[in-house]
């Protein structure tokens, strides 16, 4: 049969899905494994009437972001470990200022400048905000291409209706790997007249409002306690109904399962095969798949079979992030190891399966 | 076969790939005009798939790897290169496979080793996939293939059909790009050398009026992804 899937390598769709899914505005600054993101956004963003700029870094990026989302625009911004470490600042200022943001986070190994091999100790960063203050970032990572293109194509609007940065989380090996896709649609672009309306928070300018009573403001700045405590308030309730919203996962193989590996990403689908590995030796594993990391899916531990699962088993690259969401979600009910490889190395499945092996074992 | 084939095309065409399925295939052939056989990696583009990876594989069977200047950082994003790789280009009993970075800028490597090319030793051949997004149409491709020998300053001297999908690729797929590629080589005056096919997924039996053909192993690709 003959489909209209293309061959991407990752970071070419990335850029491509958040252009149909209407990013018009991109600021960012190179740096790998993700730079072939802005060379693909300073070629093809001019051609459908949007604009590029190279920032001077990471930080001029972010505040770019800042302005230009404060003014209505559908802004996407991507980086690499380091360079996302260096915006973390912003999303604490965005996410205040409920400025909406499609943001991409194509991570390596750290700490530090660390590697260019994929990494996932991006966690904590992500999860937990690198930023000051009480804020919060949907965060989604999509383990193979399509699912990060469908992910970045409603990334732009989810953006905008929590007026909050959005967060895909996809390790270098999804970026530097090529898959077949099949691209969406191109949503339609809002007029400035438009981005006026709808975004009737937005910065536009005022004169057609009716003067300075009319003004919007976007702010992050809020001097009196009573009044920033009233509006982190406001935020944790909106953080609230994503809480419940935003929640995805995948779960595969539970029932019956001896032991239930954790793991997104490429790290998923490496499981994946050593579950087959654990399966010709005739151990049943199953996995959980968490796809929005904030969120983190704890009902998926509900449909653990606690009748027969002795063990969970993050894997991770990294040194354990992600195991202190899964003990949360266990809540104690079974105990949690970890499988990982850190600083770019990637575990091969028959090391993942060795390890859900001895687990096993060293319960006995 | 000339002693020197350089492998060049657009991102992710699948220089690669056939650049180290060539290798390992020359490997075994007897009786070939060269004693030595030399895989040259010049993809200072790319940080991840190189050919460098596969570096242990090749040694094993019989290949040089030359890449970059710090051997043991295969990891390196330097646009570095080892001297050393002028020693298979230099020696008359070695054949050479010269595994290009994608594109026009990933080629550009390629002219400070122009006093090599000047002779009638080399072959430059360009990759093409038209299941790649950015070569879909003939025309597409051209342009790709003609901004490689501007900056080469060098003609392609044959075209290579790589049209796949990876594992979905099905004949149907191949048989389009075929007939996508002669009409490339005809608008351009080249010689279509071969067609690809991803071996595992696609059983040559199946091509029928497709040749000659070249089945790629698709070392570079972890099987977990495939998962």
């Amino acid at each position: 049969m003959i489909t209209d899937k293309v061959l991407m390598k990752g970071n070419e769709a990335f850029a491509e899905a958040a252009i149909r899914g209407g990013a018009r505005l991109y600021f960012g600054y190179p740096i790998t494994p993700q730079s072939e993101v802005p060379e693909y956004m300073s070629r093809e963003l001019p051609k459908v009437g949007g604009a590029f700029v190279q920032a001077e870094s990471e930080l001029g990026a972010i505040n770019m972001a800042y302005g230009a989302g404060a003014a209505g625009g559908t802004v996407f911004i991507s980086s690499s470990s380091p360079g996302i470490a260096l915006m973390q600042e912003g999303m604490s200022f965005l996410c205040s200022a409920e400025v909406p943001l499609l943001a991409l986070n194509v991570s390596r190994g750290g700490p530090g400048i660390g590697g260019i091999q994929p990494g996932q100790a991006d966690y904590y960063q992500v999860t937990r905000g690198g930023g000051n203050g009480d804020y919060r970032i949907p965060v989604f990572a999509p383990s193979n291409i399509q699912e990060a293109v469908d992910l970045l194509y409603e990334g732009t609007e989810l953006a905008q209706k929590w007026q909050n940065p959005i967060m895909i989380l996809a390790d270098g090996m999804i970026a530097q790997m090529m898959e077949p896709v099949r691209l969406p649609e191109y949503k339609k672009v809002l007029t400035p007249d438009e981005i006026a309306a709808h975004r009737d928070w937005a910065c536009t300018g005022f004169d057609d409002r009716g003067g300075a009573e009319n003004r919007r403001v976007v702010k992050s700045l809020r001097m009196q306690p009573e009044k920033l405590e009233e509006h982190v308030e406001y935020l944790f309730e909106k953080y609230a109904r994503a809480e419940k919203e935003l929640c995805r996962y995948e779960t595969e193989n539970l029932e019956g399962a001896g032991v239930v590996f954790v793991a997104f990403g490429t790290t998923a689908r490496i499981t994946r095969e050593a579950i087959e590995i654990l399966a010709a030796q005739g151990i049943k594993a199953g996995l959980i798949r968490p796809i929005s990391l904030w969120p983190f899916p704890n009902k998926a531990f509900d449909e653990i079979d606690y009748k027969t699962t002795k063990a969970v088993i993050s894997a991770e690259l990294s040194m354990g992030q992600m195991i202190t969401d899964v003990q949360i979600a266990l809540n104690g009910r079974l105990p949690a190891f970890l499988a990982h490889r850190t600083g770019g190395m990637v575990p091969t499945s028959p090391e993942v399966a060795a390890r859900a092996k001895a687990v096993l074992e060293g319960l006995k | 076969m000339k002693r020197i084939i350089v492998i060049a095309g657009h991102y992710g065409s699948g220089k690669t790939e056939l650049s180290v399925s060539l290798a390992m295939q020359l490997a075994k052939e007897q009786g070939r005009p060269w004693r030595q056989l030399s895989l040259v990696d010049l993809d200072v583009a790319n940080p991840y798939f190189r050919s460098r990876e596969k570096r242990d594989m090749l040694e094993k069977a019989g290949i040089t790897v030359h890449a970059d200047t710090f051997g043991g950082m295969q990891a390196a994003e330097l646009p570095a290169l080892t001297a050393s790789l002028r020693a298979p280009l230099e020696n008359p009993d070695c054949q050479v496979i010269i595994d290009l970075g994608g594109n026009d800028a990933g080629a550009r490597v390629l002219r400070q080793f122009r006093k090599y090319f000047e002779g009638d030793e080399h072959a430059l051949w360009a990759v093409v996939n038209f299941r790649r997004y950015e070569t879909r149409d003939v025309l597409d491709a051209r342009a790709h293939v003609e901004a490689i020998e501007r900056e080469l300053e060098m003609p392609v001297t044959g075209l290579v059909n790589n049209t796949h999908l990876l594992r979905e690729t099905t004949e149907e797929i191949i048989l389009e790009g075929h007939e996508k590629a002669k009409a490339l080589a005809l608008a351009m005056d080249k010689p279509l050398l071969f067609t690809c096919y991803p071996a595992g997924v696609i059983d040559a039996g199946d091509l029928k009026g497709i040749s000659p053909l070249m089945p790629l192993q698709l070392y570079m690709r972890p099987a977990y992804l495939d998962k």
